[in-house]
């Protein structure tokens, strides 16, 4: 099974705006899912820009898919999601 | 910590910066509120027009405009940004008199605090409430208890006694943060803050949870500072550390790379502080063993003493602040310089205004115009200091920093020297009780230390990282 992929976006909009909250992402994930996903600190991601301030934090997962207003609890539920509940 | 009130702060600053940057702001801030609140959307009031019209005072504010001082609702945004413009052009703007101002339509009027029962209640046969009330103030009536409101002291016996969680205490929340009873109710009902009383401790600012209460900010005065070609020295004060990802050196970087001319640690200034600071104790216990010396360095503490305890004037450290020193070193590499004082406090506005310091910034402000300018501090190069700051002055931000580092100091002069050290570790209505007593020399001690902040300036009103 291929590794899910986050990427948090750590540029300074991103962290004003609650990336702060997700800088110890690595340490909230459940030990049995820890080999199984791949967390990234990113520099900005223009996610900001491209999509909408109001927007950030912004998440990106598996390359794709982007998740706005990112928290801990949602980014955990959705690599739950991806790992189909393989925990 | 984030929530509604900090994410629309941070994202009306970032808004700005922007806008500034692309040289659209006067045309655009107007739209701001719209943008933000288009129709049709959801409110997060009663309708998007009063979220709007919050939005508009929100930015004035951020123009550094006193929401209570306005005189014609009918001026747009714009306008006021024009005006400061042309205020910049006569010799700089002028700095806000007081760094905080209340928006009347985004106060919700809480109602006073009271203790209530609750659906919760049961009407149980045992009764702790009514038992344990000191005042006999409870009464079940038709199986529900109701507390008269007459009686009531607000004790809170009721509240621990009863099995059902089912009695409450509604606050106020800014009068219940404010250590000194500054901010009130006005006739209509709505929030004001007595400036007279005020101390500028920023607890209102961080309690409200409509966020009515708001700063005065200089960001815009800064930007355009910058865009007129100033040299602006930025300082940072010591409770920066670990507010942004990286390293100090990688902030002051970052500050840098966004267009200040020169970059500081305030942390340098601290430990001229320290030198001045244990030198004046040594000094006063000399004159009178029994007397006693209290720190300077908070400008919240400063201002309660001046405002509110004058029998401690004498008492309070004649050293100048880790600031005032920055400002010091930064004015004597370059007179031709204005200063940039970039922290998480307050009272520091009231403060930079009495001491010359030209701006202040708080790290949301930085924050937002590195976040505008795309600037991300992790990947900044380390800035080349000429010597990282002394510890112990970068300890300064913590509680008990100031006493640490004065007892170095002095335990490197005087060997065997001893510290009688209390601290207060955040100025609440409770500690302001307690200073009080050392002011009638109840409690010995000759080293007092005063944090308006619990845990000190890094967890400061508007700290990113508490």
């Amino acid at each position: 099974m291929e590794k899910v992929k986050v990427e948090i976006c750590c540029g300074t909009a991103c962290y004003l705006l609650g990336a702060a909250n997700m800088m110890n992402l690595e340490d909230q994930i459940p030990a049995e899912w820890r080999d199984k996903v791949e967390v990234e600190a990113r520099t900005c991601l223009e996610l900001c820009e491209k999509e909408n301030l109001g927007g950030a934090p912004y998440v990106r997962i598996n390359d794709t898919e982007i998740m706005a207003q990112a928290t801990p609890e949602k980014l955990l539920t959705r690599i739950g999601e991806l790992l189909g509940g393989a925990a | 910590m984030l929530n509604g009130s900090t994410f629309i702060r941070r994202e009306l600053m970032i808004r700005i910066v922007r806008a500034f940057d692309s040289g659209s702001l006067e045309s655009e801030i107007d739209q701001i509120p719209i943008k933000l609140r288009p129709k049709n959307e959801r409110a997060s009031r009663c309708c998007v027009y009063h979220d709007r019209a919050i939005l508009k005072y929100r930015l004035m504010a951020l123009l550094g405009i006193s929401v209570e001082e306005e005189v014609d609702e009918a001026k747009p945004l714009s306008a006021y940004y024009a005006e400061k413009a042309w205020s910049a052009a006569d010799g700089g703007p002028a700095k806000p008199k007081t760094p905080l101002s209340v928006c009347g339509p985004a106060c919700s009027g809480c109602p006073d605090a009271r203790v209530v029962s609750t659906q919760n209640c049961r009407g149980c046969f045992a009764r702790p409430c009514v038992y344990n009330c000191p005042k006999k103030a409870i009464e079940v009536v038709d199986g529900h208890s109701v507390i008269d409101q007459k009686l009531c002291i607000k004790c809170g016996k009721c509240i621990t006694a009863c099995p059902y969680n089912a009695i409450v205490k509604t606050t106020v929340p800014c009068e219940e943060a404010c250590p000194v009873g500054a901010i009130r109710k006005n006739e209509l009902g709505v929030a004001e803050i007595d400036f007279e009383k005020c101390i500028f401790c920023g607890k209102c600012f961080n309690a409200c949870p409509f966020a009515a209460v708001m700063e005065r900010s200089q960001l815009v005065d800064v930007l355009a500072a910058m865009k007129r070609g100033e040299k602006l020295v930025a300082m940072v004060a010591p409770a920066a550390e670990k507010q942004f990802p990286g390293k100090i050196e990688q902030l002051l970087a970052a500050c840098a790379k966004a267009g200040f001319s020169d970059v500081m640690e305030v942390a340098l200034g601290a430990e001229m502080t320290t030198a001045h600071e244990t030198a004046e104790f040594i000094e006063r216990m000399e004159k009178d063993p029994k007397t006693f010396m209290t720190t300077s360095c908070c400008p919240a503490w400063v201002n309660l003493v001046w405002k509110h305890l004058p029998e401690l004037v004498d008492h309070v450290s004649l050293t100048p602040s880790p600031m005032v020193f920055a400002r010091e070193i930064a004015k004597a590499k370059d007179p031709s310089v204005k200063t940039v004082f970039i922290g998480p406090c307050v009272a520091k506005r009231s403060e930079a205004r009495r001491k010359d310091v030209d701006y202040v910034l708080s790290f949301e402000e930085l924050g937002a115009i590195l976040a505008g300018r795309k600037i991300d501090v992790i990947a900044c190069e380390p800035w080349p200091v000429p010597r990282p700051a002394n510890p112990t002055a970068r300890n300064y931000a913590r509680s008990c920093g100031v006493t640490d580092a004065v007892l170095t100091e002095a335990t490197a002069k005087i060997p065997g020297f001893k510290l009688d050290s209390k601290q207060i570790n955040g100025i609440d209505k409770k500690t302001c009780m307690m200073v009080k007593l050392h002011a009638s020399g109840k409690i010995p001690v000759n080293f007092l230390e005063v944090m308006a902040c619990a845990g000190g300036c890094q967890n400061g009103p508007c700290s990113l990282v508490k």
